[in-house]
């Protein structure tokens, strides 16, 4: 009786009329659950917002202020001087600052880029192949991730002293274009791919890298664009400090805590210097997810 | 159909005969998909697996940094099982850490991107931004957590608390044993919204709106039911992945312990296991024991991996 009632309900809309025939794109919403949907994303939104708000009032506080207990969310005598002495302060430096910025900017650039490549490259077999050993590949990095850092970083040196990658470019860019995340998250997004949608386009005579490229990557965009995420973030907060000597070759992270370890006196350069290592992330995050929401799958995807 | 099937179907040995492709016609029939896979595997095999190898070497011998490590065979091992109280902490903590934020975390992870995928176009990369924040924002989140959980009657739960007259004097939140491991455990939860966050949000913008229009038309009559039968099911390899980072996130915590409540903390009280690893590979310079200590770790997160993925997985 009940399965009965449950069934009839399922075919029917709230009126008691069919919904066959309606063209609603999405189900209704409620409006009350909507409210409580904002009311929580706001609430908790704001708290989760407090360490941003404090970088950015510590970055424009004059120095006596930084030191304030409890800590104030915004200053009382705002000021740019922080940001002015990391400019002198920078301007006097053995190497010029924008070495610093160059390394920071190559570097990261040429990482995402070729991850994103190399990884989702290596993900497409992996996700829709069939050949010997697939499975076992995808295990082994899947297993990596779990592996803790850490006691890797000596064995990780030897390996670049050998290959006489130590102080250049190399040890920066290469370890990081293979990490495993990247690919877990490219092979998850192409699982879901429609297989039909891969056998039509070769049927059509395009060749596996065709299919990768004008098939496969515009069906998972939002995976590749949350990866630009990820590998950005990481590559541009990297300091690389156990492989690299020189300072020419040394990355903005570095730099800037050369600076800013100056004692409580470069407090304030150091609430600057960070706030500015924030912004190219926050940068690449706004640009991605923007894109993220136009992406809606309509055929391909299972 | 898979990738290679219709290539596999071709191999005919005779007119009339099928047999089945031997190990050495697949791989031949499939080198576009080994030569796609060459470049990552090459640099992956080089920085990842030659180091993982020479570490699991490095767990069996003495090796102090400066001079050649000498062979101690399971000696590092049987230390760390037989002898090591400070290890049965640390994994106790560990355990207890990951049992607990792991699920939470993934559970807020999942709930906050369902809410942010109701919000209308417009807001919705704001409101991902405003919650990745955490995750953007570096190092500033231990100012504030410090500053909430100060332990003078400054501290802003303190001094509520004392106003409210629900305690008589400040409370050590961070370092008294009583307390700190919970404090830790809701700072670690609000640091967890990054990875499994961000994929499940961009894991939402891939399900096809084909299967939510024709659920629509089935009479799929409010969000919780379109969550359940139609999103969930479809996100399944998002939801794997989310598993697997938050595995390897939860049972690698430690730092913010670390710094919140000094390392190491008043009776190792929020002593983990990447903390006992930190202390006897960067402080005591004892790499082979520090290399033994995490392979025991990944063992542990290998093995509950299996576990989830059966959960998430049973037909694989």
């Amino acid at each position: 009786m009940q399965k009965e009632a449950k069934l009839k309900k399922k075919y029917r809309s709230s009126n008691g009329e069919h919904v066959r025939a309606t063209k609603k794109k999405r189900v209704s919403r409620s409006a009350g659950g909507d409210f409580l949907i904002v009311l929580m994303l706001v609430s908790i939104g704001a708290f989760m917002s407090l360490p941003f708000v404090l970088s950015v009032a510590n970055a424009f506080k004059p120095l006596e202020e930084i030191f304030i207990f409890p800590p104030r969310f915004y200053a009382i005598n705002p000021t740019f001087d922080n940001f002015k002495q990391l400019f002198r302060l920078s301007t006097n430096l053995w190497v010029p600052f924008s070495r610093y910025i160059f390394n920071s900017i190559f570097v990261s650039v040429i990482v995402t880029t070729f991850h994103i490549i190399f990884a989702a490259m290596c993900a497409y077999p992996l996700a829709k192949g069939n050949f010997p050993g697939r499975k076992q590949i995808f295990l082994i990095i899947q297993t990596a991730l779990l592996f803790t850092g850490g006691t890797l970083a000596i064995p990780v040196y030897i390996v670049m002293s050998v290959l006489r990658m130590v102080d250049t470019y190399w040890a920066l860019i290469l370890p990081p274009i293979a990490g495993s995340l990247g690919l877990f998250l490219m092979r998850q997004f192409m699982l879901q791919i429609e297989s039909e949608t891969l056998e039509s386009a070769r049927i059509d005579g395009a060749t596996e890298l065709q299919i990768f490229w004008q098939v496969v990557m515009p069906l998972v965009k939002p995976a590749w664009l949350t990866l630009l995420i990820f590998s950005f973030k990481d590559i541009w907060n990297a300091t690389g400090t156990s492989v690299i000597y020189s300072e020419e070759l040394k990355m903005l992270p570095t730099a800037l805590s050369q600076i800013a370890t100056g004692g409580i006196a470069r407090a304030g350069v150091g609430a600057a210097a960070a706030l500015i290592m924030m912004i190219p992330p926050m940068i690449v995050f706004i640009i991605s997810q923007s894109n993220v929401i136009e992406t809606m799958s309509y055929s391909g995807i299972k | 159909m898979k990738l290679s099937e219709k290539k596999n179907a071709v191999v005919v040995n005779a007119p009339g005969t099928w047999k089945k492709p031997t190990l050495w016609q697949q791989i031949k029939k499939n080198k576009t998909s080994y030569f796609m896979m060459a470049p990552f595997l090459v640099l992956f095999f080089i920085f990842t697996v030659i180091p993982v190898i020479s570490s699991l070497l490095l767990s069996f011998t003495y090796f102090n940094m400066l001079e050649w490590p000498s062979w101690r065979g399971l000696a590092n091992y049987q230390q760390l099982l037989l002898e090591d109280d400070v290890f049965v902490i640390a994994v106790k903590n560990t355990l207890i850490f990951a049992f607990i934020t792991g699920p939470i975390s993934y559970v807020l992870c999942f709930v906050f991107a369902w809410f942010i995928n109701e919000l209308p176009n417009k807001v919705r990369p704001i409101m991902t931004f405003i919650f990745y924040l955490p995750s953007l924002s570096g190092a500033a989140f231990f100012v504030i957590w410090a500053t909430i959980f100060s332990s003078d009657s400054y501290g802003y739960v303190n001094a509520f608390l004392m106003q409210w007259g629900l305690i008589d004097g400040p409370i050590k939140w961070l370092t008294d044993p009583a307390y700190n491991f919970k404090v830790i455990v809701i700072i670690e939860l609000w640091l967890s919204l990054g990875t499994s966050f961000l994929s499940f949000v961009a894991g939402f913008r891939n399900v096809s709106s084909e299967l939510y229009e024709a659920g629509a038309i089935d009479g799929i009559r409010n969000r919780f039911q379109e969550l359940f039968s139609i999103t969930i099911p479809s996100m399944k390899p998002q939801m794997m992945f989310g598993a697997v980072m938050q595995i390897a996130a939860s049972f690698a915590i430690g730092n913010v312990g670390a710094i919140l409540s000094g390392f190491p903390s008043t009776n190792y009280s929020v002593h983990t296991v990447t903390m006992h690893i930190r202390d006897y590979g960067n402080v005591r310079y004892e790499m082979g024991y520090a290399a033994a200590i995490s392979f025991m770790l990944t063992v542990v997160m290998i093995l509950t991996r299996n576990v989830i993925t059966k959960l998430l997985n049973p037909d694989e």
